[in-house]
């Protein structure tokens, strides 16, 4: 045996310039990242305030810090993907030979479903949930931290893989046979399975964490029906979490046990069935694009409320369009492969199944019409993304349903067709609702808003660019283009895969709009500043707070008496002419700041890098220091620190002061 | 916002007049014909009331815009019975007549449902084995085998039985319709038509590693004469597809041109789908070490 195992020179791809270059490029940014850091002694701090914080504000802006980092790698792929396939016609065989090209396409689903998207949608629950429940933490705030570092640990693998070794080469799901030892002997599954089953722990916990959070711990007088629509989704979403991750990780731990102990669950032969694999990856996997979708279908509600100036219409109907989604999304797996040739009562089922799905999200849409109905439209980038949602996604929708309709997908199945679909609904729901809420909450997290013209201009550019990227690959997939060509030989197709090549450029335009809007912002700060911590006159407890919110968020919990708790408030104040008595501030115990997910994180990398490369010793290593580092937390004698009751009227005092007669009579002025 | 929608609008047009040439909406038989039949049903359905959608949500916006609102403020109008009722009926009502679409459509075009043939006409059978990374079509009855192209006549109901002898991979041959996959172990079935003589486009449609983009095949319609010629030239020309062939097809490899084989050995395909035979072995060289990084052959 070997004493690094798999591991010797021949993993890094010296033959292979552009993954070579681009892990050089990328590891060498975050070295000098970290240095820079340390040359300006920001590390205690960082260290302090930030890595090992439980306070679930900062866990959920490390979520999004996560995620535009990966959206950002996700769509270097996306845009490597569409130029190969621009440069591949005619015979030409473009820039990437298909060992690379298939790890690219794999590496692009995963990192943007899995690194993109979900910390995307988690980052925002984890900020805004317990501020709308009006409570000061999440249930679990320590395991918070754990969630989240695990999920960077699984985030940090997938991209090892670029400059060690490689990536899956079977697609973002990784269907066996083709991911079996027989076809994937290399390390690149393996980089698959650990980075997902470490990340998926990680997610779990914050389902569990986010599920028990909004059962248990919401502000008094909040019953369940007068949680704000976005808890709702939230709650939804996390159930789904519960329910559906551990197939995720029963599934990939059977494909693990098949390629590291020569088991047969999805083999060839000795009985195993690849189409099991199917089955249950798709039992995770449909619920999942719902996991992504609810909370952004719960932000576009605040949005469209607040910026309409108006309660959202029919709020008992959206949340019960949003726990049917929850349940029915649990019984149409099987039409990702009505190909298969189950026969047309299965097939009938779950196309009906899921056509009934479409009923909760139309209903939905409706609703969201009806809210602007009687409103004031305010047309800030929060309520541009919302639009830009409704338009694109009951198309996406439409196409989304046609694909349920089993003999149509007959023809449509595994198309550009499909992967048009997908993007349709991903961009324009997750990717829209993810911005409109970063849009929507940045004031809240960083005490400034974002400036508003770059914002118009991101919104602009990357509705244009993905309008003109995907409608071509709609006219393919109708055309019979099959997704993941390396190069296309027939020529009808050329001419629509040029175009949609060209409109990535528009939504790299976009990506660069909203970067420089960001830039843009915290220069101009002060003039942008958020002094009231209510800059959109919102609706929801979020915006009781000051902005940026005090660790402890509420320095007393506030009765809620009906639907939208802060409305009401507010409301009350305007026709009092003044804010609510001060109340009698005592001391708050607040959870103490811990390294143990870090360290925890730490150890997994190992545990993970180790058993990829067949390493034993270390997975051994690996596993003695996570054990330790859970003693060490579950025996600490002192794991909450007190906030005295001076400071936290002084920090309600300035607020209140913040919100004078002026901003009482602003508010109340007819909009 | 006008503009969006004749936009809109113009793309659509512009998308269906494009697939009107060459693509799903040329279609070359009648399974494919059917199924284009029920996907314009279904998009005509459903833009019945998308269309509306999309004006009515760019209409509100622009209506009650804060700046310049045309419309009465009703700042607390959030429930009403009747929009209620409306709201949940329209798509409830869409999906029942479209679910009677799909019950009936899942029925109907179920591709192993045989298709009728004219008196005197009996289906041609095809057995498909896909391997790493090429198509094989065997005629049993014919006792000829093709690989990477397809010759089947035209007017004749062709029953297609389907194996893989490695990965996954599907069968399709867009303008005859209906997809299948091929799954190592299993048999699966698709019932095909062409309508006239015509060289129609093939391929896999579902990802099954480095050679993938090379797994097309030409299906090819002819007249039933030339059909019986073409098996009457192959037969006993060219090498023999036997267990050594075989072994040598399974493995990992592209092809250039199309081929034939003149003699089969008899049961073939059922020895694929049994697993009489041993699946294709799969990549045989690495990069630098196999386990690592191997690269494909092809």
């Amino acid at each position: 045996m070997k004493l690094l195992g798999k591991l010797d020179w021949s993993a890094i791809p010296l033959d292979q310039p552009i993954p070579l270059i681009a892990s050089a490029v990328a590891g060498g940014l975050v070295v000098g990242v970290l240095i820079y850091a340390w040359a300006k002694g920001w590390w205690p701090y960082l260290w302090n305030e930030w890595i090992t914080s439980v306070d679930h504000k900062r866990i959920g802006v490390m979520y999004i810090i996560l995620a535009a980092l990966m959206l950002l790698r996700g769509f270097s792929d996306a845009v490597m993907m569409r130029s190969q396939q621009a440069l591949a016609l005619h015979g030409a065989q473009g820039y990437l030979p298909p060992e690379h090209y298939d790890q690219v396409f794999t590496a692009h689903g995963t990192i943007m479903i899995f690194f993109g998207g979900m910390p995307l949608v988690i980052g925002l629950m984890n900020f805004a949930v317990p501020l709308q429940l009006g409570v000061r933490d999440v249930a679990f705030p320590t395991w918070n931290n754990v969630g989240f570092w695990l999920t960077a640990t699984g985030a940090l693998l997938v991209n090892l893989s670029l400059g060690i070794g490689e990536f899956a080469r079977t697609g973002w799901l990784p269907y066996p046979p083709l991911s079996e030892l027989a076809y994937s002997p290399g390390v690149g599954v393996d980089y698959y399975i650990w980075a997902l089953q470490i990340s998926g722990i990680g997610t779990l916990s914050t389902g569990i964490n986010l599920v028990t959070t909004i059962l248990k711990m919401r502000a008094p007088g909040m019953s369940y029906l007068r949680m704000p629509v976005f808890c709702w989704t939230s709650l939804a979403a996390n159930l789904l979490i519960v329910a559906v991750f551990p197939i995720l990780t029963a599934t990939l731990a059977m494909l693990a046990l098949d390629r590291y102990l020569d088991f047969h669950f999805f083999t060839n032969t000795a009985g195993g069935n690849p189409m099991m694999f199917v089955n249950l990856i798709w039992a995770w996997g449909h619920p999942e694009v719902y996991i992504l979708v609810l909370p952004c279908f719960g932000i576009f509600s605040e949005v469209f409320s607040t910026f309409s100036g108006k309660p959202l219409f029919g709020y008992r109907s959206m949340v019960m369009a949003t726990m049917f989604i929850c349940v029915v999304s649990l019984v149409v797996w099987l039409h990702h492969f009505f190909t298969m040739g189950a026969g047309g009562d299965v097939n009938a089922f779950f196309g009906i199944s899921t056509s009934i799905i479409a009923v909760g999200t139309g209903v939905k849409i409706y609703n969201w019409l009806f809210t602007m109905y009687g409103g004031r439209v305010r047309f800030e980038p929060p309520l541009l993304w919302a639009l830009g949602f409704m338009v694109t996604f009951v198309i996406g929708g439409m196409t989304g349903v046609l694909l349920a309709v089993p003999p149509a997908d007959f023809v449509l199945h595994n198309s550009m067709f499909l992967v048009a679909h997908f993007h349709n609904v991903i961009i324009g729901g997750v990717v829209f609702g993810a911005f409109a809420g970063y849009e929507y909450w940045f004031p809240k997290a960083f005490g400034f808003r974002l400036h508003k013209g770059w914002g118009v201009a991101a919104f602009w550019l990357t509705l244009a660019g993905f309008v003109a990227t995907f409608t071509p690959l709609y006219i393919v997939g109708m055309e019979g283009m099959t997704r993941r060509l390396q190069h296309i030989d027939n020529p009808l197709w050329d001419p629509w895969i040029i175009l949609a090549g060209l409109g990535t450029i528009v939504i790299g335009a976009g990506v660069a709009a909203q970067l420089i809007q960001l830039v843009v912002s915290i220069r101009m700060r002060d003039q942008l500043r958020d002094v009231t911590g209510d800059p959109w006159n919102g609706r929801t407890l979020e915006w009781v707070t000051p902005s940026p919110p005090p660790t402890f968020n509420f320095p007393v919990l506030h009765d809620v008496h009906g639907e939208e708790a802060y409305w009401g408030m507010k409301q009350a104040a305007i026709a009092q002419e003044r804010l609510y008595d001060e109340p009698d501030y005592k001391p708050i115990e607040m959870p103490k700041n811990s390294p143990t997910g870090f360290v925890t994180a730490f150890f997994a990398a190992i545990i993970g890098f180790a058993l990829i490369w067949h390493i034993w010793w270390l997975v051994a290593l690996g596993l003695v220091g996570a054990y330790a580092t859970f003693v060490v937390f579950a025996w600490r004698d002192e794991d909450e620190y007190e906030i005295p009751a001076e400071e936290v009227a002084r920090v309600d005092r300035a607020r209140r002061a913040a919100r004078g007669p002026e901003w009482l009579a602003s508010m109340g002025a007819p909009q | 916002m006008k503009a969006i929608q004749r936009g809109a609008a113009s793309m659509l047009l512009l998308a269906l007049a494009s697939c009107s040439h060459q693509g799903l909406l040329d279609t070359a038989g009648p399974i494919a014909a059917g199924e284009r039949t029920i996907l314009l049903n279904s998009l005509v359905i459903m833009l019945a009331i998308v269309i509306p959608t999309i004006a009515a949500t760019l209409g509100f916006a622009f209506w009650y815009r804060a700046d310049k609102p045309r419309g009465r403020y009703l700042p607390d109008w959030a429930y009403s019975g009747r929009v209620e009722l409306v709201v949940w009926a329209i798509p409830i009502l869409v999906i029942l007549f479209l679910a009677g679409v799909i019950w009936v459509g899942s029925h109907d075009l179920d591709p192993s449902k045989p298709l009728p043939a004219e008196k005197n006409v009996k289906p041609l059978e095809v057995q498909v084995v896909s391997l790493d990374w090429k198509w094989l079509f065997i005629y049993p009855e014919q006792g000829v085998a093709s690989v990477n192209r397809l010759v089947i006549p035209a007017g004749v109901p062709v029953h297609f039985s389907l194996t893989s002898a490695s990965v996954m991979n599907a069968f399709f041959v867009h303008r005859l319709g209906s997809m299948i996959y091929t799954m190592n172990g299993m048999v699966t079935q698709v019932n095909l038509q062409a309508d006239k003589p015509g060289i129609y486009w093939g391929q896999s449609a579902q990802y099954s590693g480095d050679g993938f983009s090379d797994m097309n095949f030409q299906a090819r319609a002819v007249a039933p004469a030339d059909f019986a010629a073409w098996v009457g030239k192959t037969k006993g020309q060219g090498p023999s597809l036997d267990a050594a062939a075989y072994a040598g097809l399974a493995k990992q490899s592209t092809i250039k041109q199309p081929y034939s084989y003149g003699t089969v050995q008899p049961g073939l395909f059922d020895q694929v789908a049994m697993q009489k035979i041993a699946a294709g072995p799969g990549p045989q060289v690495g990069h630098g070490d196999v386990n690592v990084s191997p690269r494909s052959t092809k």
